[in-house]
């Protein structure tokens, strides 16, 4: 019986196994001896740590460089520390960001009142711009608000108004 | 400094912020003279993206000039008018020395999966962006061209991400001659993708959106077909019909996680967030295109699951590439082709918003008010 070779210098090969050159996969991966080395390149610089940053449990350190745009803090902070105690493989990770967001947008406009700002949400939702070139959709969600708000009020006052009635019965 | 201001879902303002510093010694610091907002920064903007922390600014899309450079820096000098691509590489990690500039794992802390971004939250490493009067540039060796002379600044500011992502878009789709290319999302990146098709070879390309007026912009600038799937039955079907009922040869999902047009992904991935964002455009991309076929993904998606039929992907002998695109690897050959008047890049650009009503520039452009495609934001000092 004949069996398969044994020796796979012997196969005969096509494309990138007959020429290194003709791989259809670039810019995907290039295989040289180095993409086996691991966490091994020369690194940059460390920038400085002067603020809080959280890094994903998925990497042994803080990236050379990273943005200190908006350090972790309060409520929302605590909530994010938490979040990275959980890899990027984990719900346990981004739905708590998620919602430490939501709670961030609280602080955000508490911080605004504390320095005396009241945020123009008119402004900062764009309405204006809304207002210029979409008058018509505009007015038809204001109206289908106004409605909505309408029905519930009528549906609450009607739904107490027996109480009221067997209040004043007593 | 004036800077855009993220405050929550759908609210931003134009705040006094302080001047960026150098922070690390290959630093460069630039005033910005132009800045896009970009269909991804929609994504940061309806707050889907998580760890878009209030008070950050957002542009990934910008040109500067070049006002302080760190002691490191030996590539940049003031005064140097660059174009910045949107990711932000080192350049010796081994990703970088790949070309893989838009996966450099030296550039973001906060997740692996995803590099440095320029204004694009914390998953992306927290770094603010460009819709601001001046801004920090790490790895000012790496990332930051120089702008030939003569070129207009609105062309190479979008050199910084739509013209390259568009380019990758069709590049990673692995075209061959003659054939049928289909781009759903007809925003700046689809247009382009599906301008870029043609370089490539493309027999006939196809554009899909549900905007009127988007479609009629691709038709033009692109010159392609353009359909509307609200007046389709499926857009599916419509395109096995279109292909003699093969299929597409390729799919390029150029939409990402707002995508409209499927009630399920609408509610289950922008509405409560129990996915990363709308899969509808990568689910039709995956049922449009032929068996065998290459399905290339350029959309944004959040961090955690989508539905995708992978069912389908390995039933039909799928070939599924992504990636944000390696602007670095790609700009000798694009800046090229805009010198060469192969791709005129600004034409993509429709208005023109001062920085102060940043609100109203991503209102117009998020509600698609006035026929709006590509917004530049021009800051009070850009001077040019
Ligand atoms: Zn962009
Ligand atoms: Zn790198």
């Amino acid at each position: 019986m004949q069996t398969i070779t044994r020796d796979p210098n012997l196969l005969p090969g096509w494309g990138i196994d007959a020429d290194p050159d003709n791989d259809p996969t670039y810019p995907m991966r290039q295989r040289t001896p180095e993409d086996h080395d691991g966490y091994s390149w020369v690194r940059p610089t460390q920038q400085p740590i002067t603020v809080e940053v959280l890094h994903s449990n998925e990497r042994p350190n803080v990236s050379a460089v990273f943005g200190t745009s908006s350090p972790p803090s309060g409520l929302s902070g605590i909530i994010r520390r938490f979040a990275f105690n959980y890899s990027e493989n984990s719900y346990l990770h981004w739905l708590p960001l998620l919602f430490a967001d939501r709670v961030n947008v609280v602080e955000g406009i508490v911080e605004d009142l504390a320095h005396g700002k009241v945020p123009n949400i008119w402004a900062e939702k764009g309405y204006k711009a809304q207002w210029k070139y979409d008058r018509v959709g505009m007015l038809e969600k204001i109206a289908a608000a106004a409605l909505v708000t309408t029905a519930a009020v009528f549906v609450l006052s009607r739904k107490s108004a027996p109480k009221k009635h067997s209040r004043s019965a007593r | 400094m004036l800077a855009m201001d993220f405050r929550g879902p759908k609210r931003v303002r134009a705040s006094q912020k302080p001047m960026p510093e150098i922070k690390h010694p290959e630093d460069a610091i630039v005033r910005v003279t132009r800045t896009c907002i970009c269909g991804s920064d929609l994504h940061l903007y309806n707050g889907n993206v998580p760890d878009t922390r209030v008070g950050m600014t957002f542009g990934h899309e910008f040109t500067g000039i070049v006002e302080e450079i760190g002691s490191e820096v030996t590539k940049l000098k003031v005064g140097d008018h660059v174009l910045v691509p949107f990711n932000i590489a080192c350049g010796k990690c081994i990703f970088c020395k790949q070309g893989l500039f838009g996966n450099c794992h030296e550039s973001n802390p906060e997740a692996t999966a995803v590099g440095g971004i320029f204004g694009y939250s914390h998953t992306a490493g927290g770094h603010n962006g460009g819709q601001a009067e001046y801004a920090r540039v790490p790895y000012a060796n790496v990332g930051p061209t120089v702008i030939p002379p003569g070129m207009d600044p609105d062309d190479a500011v979008l050199l910084t991400d739509v013209v390259p992502t568009g380019y990758q878009a069709a590049e990673m789709a692995g075209i061959q001659k003659g054939d049928t290319v289909v781009v759903f999302g007809a925003g700046p990146v689809g247009i382009m993708a599906a301008r870029c098709a043609w370089l490539f070879g493309a027999g006939r390309v196809i554009i899909i959106d549900h905007i009127d007026y988007r479609l009629e912009f691709a038709r033009n600038y692109a010159n392609c077909e353009a359909y509307n799937f609200r007046e389709l039955e499926d857009p599916v079907l419509f395109i096995k019909k279109t292909t003699d009922w093969i299929g597409a040869d390729v799919c390029i999902d150029a939409v990402g996680a707002e995508a409209a047009g499927n009630a399920m992904q609408t509610i289950t991935g922008r509405k409560l967030l129990l996915q990363a964002g709308s899969a509808t455009a990568v689910h039709w991309a995956i049922n449009a295109v032929r068996k065998g076929g290459v399905v290339s993904i350029v959309g944004v998606y959040g961090p955690t699951d989508n539905l995708v039929p992978i069912g389908n992907v390995l039933n039909k002998g799928l070939t599924i590439r992504a990636n944000q695109a390696s602007v670095k690897r790609l700009l000798p050959r694009l800046i090229e082709h805009v010198q060469n008047g192969v791709l005129n890049p600004k034409g993509l650009i429709t208005h023109r918003i001062p920085l102060e009503e940043v609100a109203d520039g991503y209102r117009i452009f998020s509600a698609k008010l006035d026929n709006c495609i590509k917004p530049v934001l021009i800051s009070p000092s850009a001077g040019i």
